[in-house]
C-alpha cells in the first residue's frame, strides 16, 4: 500500500485555481522531491496532505488515513505525519526539550519522563543534545530549524513533510539542515519535500516531480529528470536554477 | 496644618489600606480567571459565544463604573438578589476588570501569528489545546505591561466603593474627615497612600511578568521572522 496517494484533487482559493487535478503516489520509504516555481501549487499540494489546507476535490490518503475535514480523525492523520516549515514555528516561550515534549505528552499522553528520554533521543539524532534547555531565540535559524525536524520527530510519524525548509536560511546553515534531512531519508522516512535546493533534489530524492501551473507537468527518477527533462518549462526551470 | 488629628487614626487607616487591598487583589484575581475563561470562549465557541461575550466586554466598558455598582446593589434587590456593601463592591469590581483584561488578552491573542497555531494543529493538538498550551502564555507576556495598568486602574477605582459604604481607604478618609474638618490633611494622606499602593502595585506587577515571562524580549523578535519569512 503507497504511504500517500494523491487521486485528482482540486484546490481553489476564492476564483484562483491552485491545484488542477494532481495525481501521485509514494511508497514507503521512498523520499519524493517537488520542484516548481512560487505560485505553481506544491506547498499547497504538501498542506492539503496533513489537511492543513482542505481540498475541493479528489481523496487524498496519508499513513492509512484519509484526509478529511473532521477534527478527530485530523489529529489522528497528523499524529503520523509530520510537517515542517520553512519559518520553523518553534514555541518561542518554551525551551527546546519543552518544545518536543509538548505534543507526545498532550496528545499521546506519554508520561514526562519517557516524554524527555524521547525528546533527548531525537535531540541527539539532530545534533543538538546540548541545547536542551535553551529557548529557541537563543538559536540560529539552522538550529531552530532542526529543532523542528527533532519535534516533529518526537511524534513518531510515519511520513514526514518539508515545505521549503531552507528557504529562510544562508548557504551555509542550510548545509546543516539538510544534512539532518539526508540522514533521514537514509534511515527509510517516506518524506516529501518541497524544495529550491536542486542539488538535493537530485541527489537525495529518488523521484522528483516539477509542479506547473497547478499541475504534475514532468516527473520521474530524479536523476532522469535532471539530466533529460522532457518539456520546454522544466527544461527553462532547470537550468535557470544552474545558473 | 494639624496632620496630628488624621495621623493619630492610622488604625483606622490601615484597616482602610487593608481593604483596599483585599478588593483589589481578589477582584483582579477573579476578573483574570473570568477575563481568560471569556477569551478562551470567543477563540474556540461558536461565534454565538463570540457576540455574547463581545456585547458583555462592550456594555462593561461603555457604562461607568459607579453606575454598574449601583446597578448591583441598589437595582439587584428589586430582583430579590441581595448583597452587603462589600459583596456587591466585589462583583462589580469582579465584572469590570474582567471586561477590560478580556478586550486586552484579546489584543494579545491577535498578535499571535497564524504559523504558531498552524504548528500547534499540525503536531496534533485540538483547537482547545493550542489554545492553552500555545497561545495563551505568549498572549499574556506581550500584553502584561497593559493588564498591570488596568489592574492599578482597578485598585484606585475601587475608591467608588464606598458609595456604598464600604470603608476602604477613602470611605475611610470620608470618615475621618467628617470626624476631624481636617480635609486637606485628610486627602494629603490618602493621596500619598494611594500612591505608594499604585506605584508598589506596578512595580510588583513588573517584576512579576520578568519572573513569568522570562522570554518576553525574544517574542517580538520572532514575530519579526516570522514576518520575514512569509
Amino acid at each position: 500500500m503507497p504511504a500517500v496517494l494523491i487521486d485528482d484533487v482540486y484546490k481553489r482559493f476564492g476564483d484562483l485555481e491552485v491545484l488542477k487535478g494532481v495525481s501521485l503516489s509514494v511508497e514507503p520509504g521512498q523520499v519524493v522531491a517537488l520542484i516548481g516555481r512560487s505560485g505553481s501549487g506544491k506547498s499547497t499540494l504538501l498542506r492539503c496532505i496533513n489537511g492543513l489546507e482542505a481540498i475541493n476535490a479528489g481523496r487524498i490518503e496519508v499513513a492509512g488515513h484519509v484526509v478529511d475535514q473532521d477534527p478527530k480523525k485530523l489529529r489522528e492523520l497528523r499524529k503520523d505525519v509530520g510537517i515542517v516549515f520553512q519559518s520553523y514555528n518553534l514555541f518561542p516561550h518554551l525551551t527546546v526539550g519543552q518544545n518536543i515534549m509538548l505534543s507526545p505528552r498532550i496528545t499521546q499522553n506519554v508520561p514526562t519522563a519517557q516524554a524527555e528520554s524521547l525528546a533527548r533521543e531525537v535531540l541527539a539524532q539532530v545534533g543538538l543534545s546540548e541545547k536542551f534547555d535553551s529557548y529557541p531565540d537563543n538559536l540560529s535559524g539552522g538550529q531552530q530549524q532542526r529543532v523542528a525536524i527533532a519535534r516533529s520527530l518526537a511524534m513518531r510519524p510515519k511520513v514526514m513533510l518539508f515545505d521549503e525548509v531552507t528557504s529562510a536560511l544562508d548557504p551555509e546553515l542550510t548545509g546543516e539542515v539538510l544534512l539532518v534531512m539526508e540522514k533521514l531519508a537514509q534511515a527509510g522516512m517516506t518524506m516529501l519535500l518541497v524544495t529550491h535546493e536542486m542539488a538535493f533534489a537530485r541527489n537525495v530524492a529518488s523521484t522528483t516531480i516539477f509542479m506547473h501551473q497547478g499541475k504534475i507537468w514532468e516527473s520521474g527518477a530524479s536523476k532522469e529528470v535532471f539530466a533529460n527533462p522532457q518539456t520546454p518549462e522544466l527544461r527553462n526551470f532547470v537550468s535557470a536554477g544552474a545558473k | 496644618m494639624l496632620f496630628q488629628d488624621v495621623i493619630s487614626r492610622w488604625p483606622m487607616i490601615l484597616n482602610g489600606v487593608g481593604l483596599t487591598i483585599v478588593l483589589s487583589f481578589v477582584a483582579i484575581g477573579l476578573g483574570l480567571v473570568l477575563a481568560t475563561l471569556m477569551s478562551a470562549l470567543r477563540s474556540l465557541a461558536g461565534s454565538w459565544a463570540g457576540y455574547v461575550v463581545d456585547a458583555y466586554v462592550e456594555l462593561m466598558r461603555n457604562t461607568p463604573f459607579l453606575v454598574q455598582l449601583f446597578m448591583i446593589f441598589f437595582g439587584l434587590p428589586q430582583l430579590g438578589i441581595r448583597m452587603n456593601g462589600l459583596e456587591a463592591s466585589l462583583l462589580a469590581m469582579t465584572l469590570n476588570l474582567a471586561a477590560y483584561a478580556t478586550e486586552i488578552i484579546r489584543a494579545g491573542v491577535d498578535s499571535i501569528h497564524k504559523s504558531q497555531v498552524e504548528a500547534g494543529l499540525a503536531l496534533a493538538m485540538s483547537r482547545r489545546q493550542v489554545f492553552q498550551y500555545v497561545i495563551l502564555q505568549p498572549a499574556f507576556a506581550r500584553v502584561w505591561p497593559a493588564l498591570s495598568s488596568q489592574f492599578v486602574l482597578m485598585m484606585l477605582a475601587s475608591s467608588i466603593c464606598s458609595f456604598v459604604s464600604v470603608q476602604e481607604l477613602s470611605g475611610t478618609a470620608a470618615i475621618i474627615e467628617a470626624d476631624t474638618f481636617r480635609s486637606f490633611e485628610t486627602y494629603i494622606v490618602v493621596t500619598v497612600i494611594y500612591l505608594v499602593l499604585a506605584l508598589s502595585v506596578k512595580l510588583a506587577l513588573n517584576w512579576l511578568g520578568r519572573r513569568i515571562f522570562p522570554q518576553v524580549s525574544g517574542l517580538a523578535r520572532v514575530t519579526e521572522a516570522h514576518g520575514e519569512a512569509a
